[in-house]
């Protein structure tokens, strides 16, 4: 069946399109060529209308078990929040932690396609899985977390040989399902099992004498010598600490020039300046972004109300709980595996250091130049829910809406940032690159963010609006390989997406040291912590994408 | 350099592959031991390798013969299906209990019970809710069980006889001989409060002193408490708590002040008594305010029959741990009113459908509502079922998924091949099918 796609003005980054009002050709699931004598069986009048790829949020913690501690921690989220069930569409609830079908009908409402969960433990991959499962409509992946593992600080102390360090990355890969690798606070949730309350990039784990510089340097290196797209997606140390905008300063410096993505670095460029000990770091920060082109960022921006932060950095989840609310969190040691920390937040306008968090998010959104390199996240939930996407847009699309928001918030925050001072408003082409485009090609989606020949036909055509909150809110179509999913932000039909993994080479060898491992140490034995394809195809309905990883080095 | 296939090298005896099956796991209690090896002759399946009683009883256990019924008489699976189809179309509050089974079968649970307007709650979620209304009040810090193998040194069991409901958690998770952080491996405390608490596998070379405060189960809180006390440097007035001496409990302060990863043990099932969610909240509290100056953490176990992947599915599915009513066509939440053996006394609901999987003893409760039973074979009912249907255990008559006790791991279940028997998911969603003609 030939899909036309007539007349929008389409947003295409990845191809250099911008704004350019042409036709778009759907058959089978794929954007083909324009064929002038071919029968046309469904056309879509699009003139005046904004086509783009559909959105992939590359960081947003969707599944696994943080996640559902944290939607059993706070029923108070869910509750005024509940969805009815309605034709195929299943009930559900939540508002910055939504029931997973709800997050996959809202992702889709909001003309996202894809979504990556970013903070998968190994030896809870299987559930997250089976969350990404009951995740509907939307394609997935997720980062498989290493880094206060102990089966690689054993390594790394014991000096083995390199190659077997990459043997157990790529082994990691596989058996959680991966499409990347994120390391949180480098060794920290380890040195957090043995009492230490920080760890700072040249600080060494009480146990293994490592440092988190050396292990970024170890996995940063050893993926890019397994050839996987994605650079190491880092949450660096000190997260949420006044002043730790230096640690972030040295942790690019650190990274050698190795490709490297700096995860929510909103929370990590916090200066100390002024009389409460706390300033904005994102001048800094952006001008070393700028000038390190081997760094990727996303934002993780704030937003103001109630949110419930889930993160596997249990040391410095562990240090913000004095600050919850509601008043009540949970920390967790893991399996010699991770941790995690789950903490409920309400951002508040009025409150100095909520209200210059915003403002330095936004500020690194305007000061950093290259969009390709900058990936539009709050880190749902931990600055605030994806629901929030279009008021974010429109906060970066339109200053005068921006400078309104600005009288809002606490006058000392005001008086303290630079945002006022900015002019720049992003484009839609910009957009385009940050939410599709960059993401797409960061992570080596080679067939998705895009609309060119072969593409993927996942599709969003917006009203053009001049109110980029309502526009970005409700797109009038969605394409999801090609079935029209929504009309006008209602769901018309249930679609299972895929999940996207990359499974670099590895020695099978390896497998005789993790057995020897898991048997002796662990609970649960070598053979059990990977997650078969069966399980995802199978018992999850869904569907493997693996998406290729370059040759080995 | 191989680009090994993902498929995992887990064997299954269904194909008669290989006669043995290894890095078996067994569904049969919370810790999800996945270490057993199960052989499968004519006799049928035996564990010829880290079988404990509840293993050996569970996998080794001969299933009678099983027909669907309807009404008490022989029915084809298809009969069966309409049937209870039919009960679940004329319901107007149908109970969905027991819930006994897997990932795959709760998910199939959760979209019956969306679709049918019912209610949902776990045969045995007295215990997992002593827990969870700690967790919705104040949170905890908590461990699982491969940081307690390798780091615990000294693990305090608070009120339950864990030997008893995990027989081989001590063997596991106390005696395993390696440690990752120390050499030789250190010797652990096992302190236990409460008295009549099995000890006797709390012995071996990893383990140091063995510390009793003996004391009646549920007032173990109330020694917990007054723990807490005396760690804040709080004067108590009292020579004795719950019978216990003051000078054993300050002995306890002083060894918890001491601990390197200290560890405060229960299960919730074991804590069978009114209230005892607040020796849950008493356990939680201490050891968080431990962890101001040190690391100290709670483990809490059970989960048996399923109990952890159904209250797992549910918050996940609709953001609640059980208890949950779709009646109103949205997730309604309410732990007192929605739990179902406070349902099932008042008399409410109209139907009761009861999945239960694993062991014959989580029978159907004595109720006045006609009852659609999806049960192993041999299951107990105190009353005849109005639609039967055999189902399969996961694990042993079909694969699946199960969560362990600590809400982090989930096991795959092997298909060992036992019987042929549907699994609860594929029946449940069958009758979600016939619903809709």
């Amino acid at each position: 069946m030939l899909i036309k796609l007539t007349g929008g003005k389409v947003y295409d980054p990845a191809n250099g399109v911008d704004g350019v009002v042409r036709d778009i050709y759907v058959e089978d699931g794929r954007i083909v060529e324009a064929r002038a004598d071919a029968r046309v069986h469904e056309e879509y009048n699009l003139k005046g209308r904004v086509v783009m790829a559909g959105g992939i949020d590359p960081h947003s913690h969707i599944g696994g078990g943080k996640v559902t501690i944290a939607r059993m921690l706070m029923p108070e989220d869910h509750q005024g929040q509940e969805y009815g069930r309605n034709g195929q569409l299943r009930s559900g609830v939540g508002r910055a932690i939504p029931s997973t079908m709800t997050t996959g009908y809202r992702y889709a409402e909001m003309g996202y396609t894809a979504c990556f969960e970013p903070a998968m433990l190994p030896t809870n991959a299987r559930q997250a899985h089976m969350e990404m499962g009951d995740t509907p409509l939307l394609d997935k992946g997720a980062f498989v977390m290493l880094g206060s593992d102990d089966f690689l600080l054993r390594q790394m102390t014991q000096k083995q040989d390199f190659s077997a360090i990459k043997d157990y990355i790529a082994w990691t890969m596989h058996a959680a399902q991966a499409i990347a690798v994120k390391v949180v606070n480098p060794g920290g949730i380890s040195a957090f099992k043995f009492n230490q309350r920080k760890l700072d990039l040249d600080e060494q784990n009480a146990h293994y004498g490592l440092t988190p510089r050396q292990i970024l340097l170890t996995l940063a290196r050893g993926l890019k010598e397994i050839g996987v797209t994605h650079p190491l997606h880092v949450h660096g140390c000190n997260l949420g600490v006044p002043g730790n905008l230096s640690t972030t300063l040295e942790t690019i410096k650190a990274m050698e020039g190795l490709p490297v993505h700096m995860t929510h670095i909103q929370f990590h460029s916090y200066g100390t300046e002024g009389d409460k000990h706390f300033s904005s770091g994102a001048a800094a920060v952006a001008d070393a972004i700028n000038a390190n082109t081997n760094v990727s960022i996303d934002v993780g921006q704030v937003l103001f109300g109630q949110t419930c932060t889930a993160s596997g950095d249990s040391m410095r989840q562990y240090g913000n709980t004095s600050g919850a609310y509601p008043k009540k969190s949970v920390i967790m040691d893991i399996e010699c595996d991770a941790g995690c920390g789950v903490v409920p937040m309400k951002y508040k306008e009025k409150n100095f250091v909520n209200a210059l968090q915003w403002c330095i998010g936004l500020e690194l959104f305007l000061l950093v130049r290259d969009p390709w390199r900058l990936f539009l996240t709050t880190d749902h939930p931990n600055g605030a829910p994806f629901t929030s996407y279009p008021h974010l847009i429109r906060l970066l699309m339109d200053k005068g809406f921006r400078n309104d928001m600005m009288q809002k918030i606490d006058a000392s925050a005001r008086a303290y940032s630079t945002l006022g001072s900015i002019d720049r408003e992003y484009s839609l082409y910009e957009i385009a690159i940050m939410t599709r485009a960059g993401p797409a090609k960061s992570l080596g989606l080679k067939d998705r963010g895009h609309l060119g020949v072969g593409a993927c036909a996942d599709i969003t055509v917006y009203a053009d609006m001049a109110d980029k909150e309502a526009m970005f809110t409700a797109p009038e179509l969605v394409f999801k390989n090609g079935d029209l999913i929504v009309r006008n932000g209602k769901i018309l039909r249930l679609v299972q997406g895929a999940t996207h993994v990359t499974r670099p080479e590895y020695d099978k060898g390896i497998e005789k040291s993790l057995r020897d491992y898991f048997q002796r140490y662990h609970t649960m034995q070598m053979e059990n912590i990977r997650v078969s394809d069966t399980e995802i195809i199978g018992h999850d309905k869904g569907s493997i994408i693996v998406q290729p990883s370059g040759a080995r080095v | 350099m191989t680009t090994p296939t993902p498929e995992p090298v887990r064997s299954t005896l269904k194909d008669n592959a290989s006669p043995v099956a290894q890095h078996v796991a067994c569904p049969f209690c919370g810790i999800l031991c996945d270490d057993l090896e199960v052989s499968k002759s004519a006799k049928g399946l035996k564990v010829t390798r880290n079988g404990c009683d509840k293993a050996i009883a569970g996998f080794e256990r001969h299933l009678p013969a099983a027909t669907p019924l309807n009404g008490g008489k022989p029915a084809s699976l298809a009969e069966a299906v309409t049937a209870a189809a039919n009960l679940i179309k004329q319901a107007r509050l149908p109970l969905y209990g027991g819930l006994a089974t897997d990932v795959e079968g709760m998910r199939s649970v959760m979209a019956l019970a969306d679709v049918s307007g019912g209610v949902i709650d776990h045969a045995l979620s007295e215990g997992p809710y002593r827990n969870f209304k700690v967790l919705q009040s104040t949170g905890w810090v908590m461990t699982t069980l491969t940081e307690v193998r390798n780091r615990a040194d000294l693990i305090i069991i608070v009120g339950t006889d864990v030997h008893a409901l995990h027989p081989r958690f001590f063997e596991r998770m106390v005696c395993n001989q390696d440690s990752m952080f120390d050499s030789p491996p250190l010797k652990r405390t096992i302190v236990f409060v409460g008295s009549g608490l099995d000890q006797s596998a709390a012995v071996g070379a990893r383990v140091g002193e063995v510390v009793t405060l003996p004391c009646p189960l549920d007032q173990a809180g109330e020694v917990i408490a007054a723990l807490r006390a005396r760690l804040k440097g709080a004067p108590l007035g009292a020579a004795t708590i719950a019978g216990v001496l003051m000078a054993a409990i300050d002995d306890l302060a002083r060894r918890c002040r001491k601990a390197t990863y200290g560890v405060m043990v229960w299960a919730p099932p074991g804590l069978n008594f009114p209230n005892a969610d607040l020796t849950v909240q008493t356990i939680c509290d201490t050891v968080r305010e431990l962890n101001a100056t040190q690391r100290f953490a709670g483990l809490s176990l059970g989960g048996n029959e399923g109990a952890v992947t159904a209250g797992a599915v549910s918050s996940w599915q609709c953001g609640y741990p059980l208890r949950v009513s779709f009646a109103s066509g949205q997730p309604h939440y309410d732990a007192n009113r929605y739990a179902m053996s406070r349902m099932l006394a008042d008399g409410e609901g109209d139907l009761l459908v009861w999945t239960a999987s694993y062991t014959t003893g989580l029978g159907v409760p004595r109720t006045s509502l006609p009852t659609v039973v999806l049960g192993t074979p041999g299951l107990e009912m105190a009353q005849a079922a109005s639609v039967f249907i055999p189902i399969g255990t996961p694990g042993v008559d079909h694969a699946g998924r199960l969560i362990r006790c600590d809400t982090v791991v989930t096991l795959p279940l092997t298909d060992l091949g036992r019987s042929v028997l549907p699994s609860a998911s594929h029946v449940l969603d069958a009758i979600q099918s016939a619903l809709q003609i």
